[in-house]
């Protein structure tokens, strides 16, 4: 504390304290992928030709690059969306379910609306719209489980995971019914294509990154300067630190909270949103699971920290997209994946464990979230 | 009063020092308790003087010194080891388990004591019947009344710590530690506390009285032993003594015990109160009918003991908590029920009673805080957008004015001493241009400087012509800073006086709800 | 349990039960229908009262366990690859393989309760982050050696999945045996018993999670561990001034918690049906918490709360029976997925408190620092 006594934000501890808040992840993230080599060896796998495999498959090549960066736009929404709810004391598990309602209304503006109304949509008045309301539709979902909590206090973690229930099941029964694709060859469970005037453009021709993952860079932004800069951020965060001191400094507790689960809910809803318009023109059953958790963890390694949500995305972005390669020149499973994140989220989660693998002192706060259920 | 000065020691600690991060909590302190006497341990809050008596249940470690229990050098791993030599506590916040009957509660950790071997078979039935019995017992031979079937959370204060007593005394306790027992008492109650403590001194038991209340030790300690910023200033007995002299021992200075003030200039009416009716967390109905009214220009302080209500109507009042019936006003306008932000831009200012968890935001900054609740005003937002040098540039000049004790105004209030953080707290809110002040409990658990240094600020505060409400349970500081004293008793005002003719004993007989008109 | 609560769970297994005799009444007896919805609720019940009994273990002791999901999860596919290798690799016999994979399901679920303990107890990592690690954990894990044991290089069993030695197997209960004589000559009377007989007559799992209910019941509140357990997850401070080890009871009772999370994993792949395939667990870990809850920490609070959730989902499997025999009013019913939804929003329902609200061990979720 002592180099904040001159002035608080000279750029030098302004540098430190970045630089310590990203030695943790960067050290958790170490001790993970010396584990997961540990378990390849153990599966009669070559590690280094593995780890060589995942890099090169993520950014060996401009293609490579590009997928990075189209895998990486899905998990900056979701790892904000959880991050946002963080900081405001809530726990969004429901990332899911709101990511593919969003995905499936967006689908259905892009695909049916111009048939509703007869007519060709412009993409300045069709995009904005499937978008606007893949958003919207992530944002209710998630406000019911806010307005659950504000007004009973049904807790949060186990109704957003109900609602990923109630709207997958949902899903699935759109995509096998009302909503599947009519084609006569097909046998999934997904929309029909979207229009062409539902598409978000390619940045580069040939490749498959689109205009979505720079979206997705000015949201996070966007996302930090709420956060700081305004008087709703300083609400979300209050109620998120001390919901009692908040509802004594006059603020809106209940009606933050269902704001803080909507605004989650609606980046929840543009993961789905923007993968529907960006990338797959149209939504299909399965796409979206997993997303949840990934979502989680992106979070949590990025300290729910905007920038860090963006780095942390990139990388589990980069872990998936290499995977391919990797199992490729080693045969050993994409599955492989999914654990190396589990034991990175971990060591995140526990980063006492970390603190003292490596010898570092503890400092700064910890995320409460853990108040007792409802009901 | 002065007992045997022969008996033998039953306790010694020796050269205790114990360390926390950026605290010496005890410095090499000494202290020894006699068989059947009462040493009162005094000193300020964070003396080291509730470290010491942990380090002596075995809660704590010291990192040097050496505990002696009838002579024998003891190792003290855990509080099961100080519980088998004979020491029993009870602790200022009772450890007792609400929802548990007296007799789980009591049994709890010896649920098979009376048998002869230690049985350590985890799925032994417990014998809630013969422990009630034995609890009966030693109720009778003590002369401490308790219910053993009764639900110890139903159980007034008064009587959870006879639980408390009896706690001890069936785990065969013959040295006693009572951590500050008299706090959540009424008057009556610790007289009748003091003369529990003399028949059980008499039938053989040591007791340690901790307190910071001088009146108290003078009137049944048989020695005192007083400590400062962790190290044992000197040890007295109560005839050599008096309250001047162990204030000054306390606090290393000459203080002034009053509070220095003029008369009061009462002027127009601020706030109104009619027929409030309030229910607790509980549901159950915690202020019952109260009207009263508080000019601009003097502090009307509400006494009692805690639990009679007070609380409950100081969150009604700055809106924290629903009004079942009745109305408020201030400056004649109805904020009844309305929404805590629209109280205070009326013209309200509150010190909370639990300042970690309603008047700060530990992890956020001195700067951050002392904007916590006009974070939005123009002064500091444009729109939508916060102003931050403004926030900065006004926590420089509170700080200077109130005099906080920071690094920086850039610190987390989470690390500033309880008493600077409860000056963030009255800086923010006497800053601010208002017409009341609610102050509950304003100096609970802070150093004498802390105390002196709000209690001046609220009577600043009033001779500028603010309407305070002061809620607290300390008798001498409604006493002190008071014009007009209302006791509240079972969710009523039993009576207001006016300071000057108000008494001690009056006081403290209305607070036990006895009326002293008759 | 309050009467709020006895009445809504009540009501609602007779709407279930109520809605399967009415469309099944073409096809069967009243009396058949009732007790093989009854035997069905039993079953399908299990995994939810044992996951209930596991969040009761924990959170008394202070502990909130949203991980239950991820033991499950975990438990369900080391159980079955235990009872698998047993089998085809050690060349054991079907019941010894079987009864280890059961053993090899509870231990692992023992396992996964000490990370969760390590996380909350030792490192006091927010304990609904820790049980997400699990849950996350679980996933990937189960879902890696799924896929690697079976497929990978040098897998034993060359690319394919082999048979697993089969699953548990009912037990008889000898009611028929023991009533006939009684009844006679009474036809009605032989039919009656032989029906309740077929909800007596279940698997080992299926009974032992009742019998556990009532266990845990005694060892809670009558015996010196369950007060102890209690009191660390009321006021752990009381518990450490009294001499009481705060970290060991929570460690020894999330333990026992994983040991029943493991058991109602053991349930999906060792008694239910002996296959493995990533996610079935399907939420029943989260449902399980919402019975714990609903029956207010207590184990036969939960376990009535589970059965409700166990008649819903029995209600979607008889529908599935009956699709030839629907009458067209209730036809909307067949399309699965309306029924399969209801134990989600029961759920929500009952998290609201609008049945009655019910109170959590004053400690729970809070970490215990001295």
């Amino acid at each position: 504390m002592q180099s904040e006594k001159k002035s608080g934000l000279s750029l030098k501890t302004l540098f430190r304290s970045a630089l310590d808040a990203m030695l943790i992840p960067f050290l958790a993230i170490l001790t993970a992928v010396v584990l997961g080599g540990i378990i390849i060896a153990i599966v009669r796998g070559n590690p280094f030709l593995a780890y060589y495999g995942l890099i090169d498959g993520s950014f060996g090549s401009a293609k490579a690059l590009s997928e990075t960066a189209v895998w990486a736009t899905p998990y900056i929404f979701g790892g904000l969306a959880v991050a946002l709810a963080f900081k405001g004391g809530l726990f969004n598990i429901g990332a899911e379910g709101q990511l593919a309602l969003g995905a499936t209304v967006s689908a259905l503006i892009g695909y049916a609306l111009p048939g509703w109304l007869g007519v060709e949509i412009p993409t300045i008045i069709h995009l904005p719209l499937a978008i606007i309301v893949g958003m919207a539709a992530g944002a209710i979902w998630a406000a019911i489980v806010g307005f659950l909590k504000a007004y009973t206090g049904g807790h949060e973690v186990i109704n957003t995971i109900m609602m990923n229930y109630i709207a997958l099941n949902t899903i699935s029964f759109l995509l096998n019914g009302p909503m599947k694709d009519p084609d006569p060859n097909n046998v999934i469970a997904r929309t029909p294509l979207i229009a062409d005037g539902a598409r978000i453009p390619t940045i580069f021709e040939g490749l498959r990154v689109h205009w979505g993952f720079i979206f997705a860079l000015l949201v996070a932004y966007l996302v930090w300067w709420v956060l700081n800069k305004t008087t709703l951020g300083f609400e979300i965060r209050t109620v998120g630190m001390n919901p009692d001191a908040a509802k004594y400094a006059g603020i809106n507790v209940k009606r933050t909270i269902i704001l803080t689960m909507a605004l989650s809910g609606m980046l929840a809803g543009l993961a789905g949103t923007i993968e529907v318009t960006g990338l797959n023109y149209r939504h299909e059953l399965g796409f979206s699971i997993g997303y949840g958790f990934d979502a989680i963890a992106i979070a949590l390694l990025g300290k729910s920290h905007p920038l860090g949500v963006v780095l942390a995305a990139i990388l589990f972005a980069a872990m998936r997209n290499g995977a391919t390669r990797m199992q490729f020149l080693t045969q050993m499973p994409v599955d492989l994946i999914s654990m190396l994140q589990a034991l990175i989220l971990l060591f995140v989660a526990a980063d006492a464990i970390i603190r003292y693998i490596y010898r570092i002192k503890a400092q700064g706060e910890r995320v409460v979230l853990t108040r007792g259920w409802g009901g | 009063m002065a007992k045997n000065e022969t008996a033998p020691i039953v306790l010694e600690a020796k050269g205790i020092t114990k360390k926390f991060p950026g605290v010496l909590a005890n410095d090499n302190v000494n202290f020894d308790l006699r068989k059947g006497e009462i040493h009162a341990l005094l000193g300020e809050n964070g003396a080291g003087k509730s470290t010491l008596m942990n380090i002596l249940y075995g809660l704590y470690h010291p990192e040097s010194g050496e505990v002696v229990v009838d002579g024998n050098r003891m190792q003290l791993n855990s509080s099961r080891d100080a519980i088998k030599h004979g020491i029993g506590m009870v602790h200022q916040h009772f450890m007792l388990i609400p929802v548990f009957t007296v007799t789980e509660n009591i049994m709890l950790g010896e649920e098979t004591s009376h048998r002869a071997a230690p049985n350590e078979n985890p799925l032994v039935r417990l014998d809630r019947k013969e422990v009630a019995q034995r609890v009966r017992d030693l109720s009778h031979q003590y002369g401490l009344e308790v219910d053993p079937e009764a639900i110890v959370g139903d159980l007034p204060v008064g009587l959870q710590q006879r639980v408390e007593i009896v706690k001890a005394l069936y785990r065969k306790a013959n040295i006693l530690i009572l951590d500050e027992p008299t706090a959540v008492l009424t008057p009556q109650e610790a007289e009748d506390l003091f003369r529990i403590m003399h028949d059980l001194t008499a039938k053989g038991v040591s007791i340690i009285f901790i307190t910071h209340k001088l009146k108290e030790v003078l009137a049944v300690a048989d020695r005192i032993t007083v400590m400062r910023a962790g190290r044992v200033v000197g040890t007295t007995v109560p005839k050599e003594t008096n309250e001047q002299k162990l204030a000054a021992m306390m606090v290393g200075r000459e203080v002034i015990l009053t509070v220095q003030k003029g008369p009061a200039k009462p002027a127009e009416e601020v706030l109104r109160v009619e027929n409030l009716h309030v229910k607790d967390v509980r549901g159950l109905e915690a202020v019952r009918g109260v009207s009263f009214s508080v000019q601009a220009g003097e502090v009307l302080g509400i006494a009692g003991v805690q639990g009679n209500g007070q609380t409950e109507l100081a969150e009604a009042l700055t809106g924290l908590r629903h009004i079942e019936s009745g109305r408020f006003m201030l400056s004649g306008k109805d904020l009844t029920n309305k929404p805590p932000r629209v109280i205070t831009e009326t013209g309200l200012a509150h010190i909370p009673e639990d300042r970690q968890r309603h008047g700060l935001v530990l992890s956020y900054s001195v700067a951050d805080n002392m904007v916590l609740c006009d974070y939005y005003q123009p002064r500091f937002s444009k729109g939508i957008v916060i102003q931050q040098n403004q926030v900065d540039e006004n926590a420089q000049k509170l700080i200077k004015e109130f005099d906080v004790r920071t690094p920086s105004a850039f610190v987390n209030a989470g690390k500033l001493s309880g008493g600077n953080q409860q000056k963030v707290i009255v800086a923010r809110e006497l800053s601010r241009p208002v017409k009341l002040v609610i102050a509950s409990q304003p100096t609970r658990g802070l150093d004498v400087g802390s105390i002196e240094y709000i209690h001046k600020e609220i009577i600043a505060m009033r001779d500028r012509g603010v309407a305070v409400l002061l809620v607290s349970a300390e008798l001498d500081e409604i006493m002190s800073l008071s014009d007009r004293i209302a006791v509240m008793y079972r969710g009523q005002i039993v009576e207001t006086v006016d300071h000057k003719d108000a008494t001690r004993e009056q006081l403290g007989l209305l607070m036990a709800g006895v009326h002293a008109a008759a | 349990m309050d009467w709020k609560r006895f009445g809504f769970i009540l009501l609602i297994i007779v709407v279930l039960f109520g809605i399967v005799v009415l469309i099944g009444r073409t096809e069967s007896t009243p009396i058949i229908i009732i007790t093989s919805m009854m035997a069905t609720t039993i079953a399908v019940a299990t995994p939810l009262t044992l996951g209930a009994l596991s969040g009761v273990f924990c959170e008394r002791s202070g502990v909130v366990n949203i991980g239950i999901e991820g033991m499950m999860l975990s438990s369900a596919f080391f159980g079955w690859l235990t009872a698998i290798y047993m089998y085809h690799v050690f060349g054991f016999g079907q019941g010894i393989s079987i009864f280890v994979g059961l053993l090899g399901a509870i231990v692992t679920g023992m396992l996964m309760a000490l990370l969760l303990a390590v996380l909350s107890v030792t490192y006091k990592v927010d304990q609904i982050i820790g049980g997400t690690v699990i849950n996350i954990l679980a996933v990937g894990l189960t879902g890696f050696l799924n896929r690697q044991m079976f497929f990978g290089q040098g897998s034993v069993f060359g690319g394919e999945i082999p048979n697993s030695p089969g699953t548990l197997l009912n037990v008889h209960v000898p009611l028929s045996e023991v009533l006939n004589p009684i009844c006679g000559a009474s036809a009605d009377c032989v039919e009656i018993v032989r029906a309740l007989n077929t909800v007596l007559d279940q698997r080992p799992i299926a009974i032992s999670a009742i019998v556990l209910v009532f266990v845990a019941h005694y060892i809670l509140f009558n015996t010196r561990w369950g007060l102890r357990t209690r009191a660390v997850g009321e006021h752990p401070k009381a518990a450490d001034t009294v001499g009481i080890n705060v970290v060991k009871m929570r460690y020894a009772n999330v333990i026992i918690g994983g040991a029943l999370a493991g058991l109602a994993g053991a349930y999906f792949t060792i008694e239910s049906v002996p296959s493995f395939e990533p996610l079935l667990t399907n939420g029943r870990g989260f449902i399980s918490l919402a019975a714990m809850i609903f029956g207010n920490w207590t184990p036969i609070g939960a376990w009535t709360a589970a059965l409700v959730f166990g008649a819903s989902q029995a209600l979607n499997i008889k529908l599935q029976l009956f699709r030839e025999v629907i009458p067209p009013q209730w036809a909307f019913l067949q399309q699965s997925y309306v029924v399969g939804l209801i134990p989600y929003i029961l759920t929500m329902i009952i998290l609201t408190g609008i049945i009655g609200r019910t109170t959590p061990p004053a400690a729970d979720g809070q970490p215990y620092e001295k």
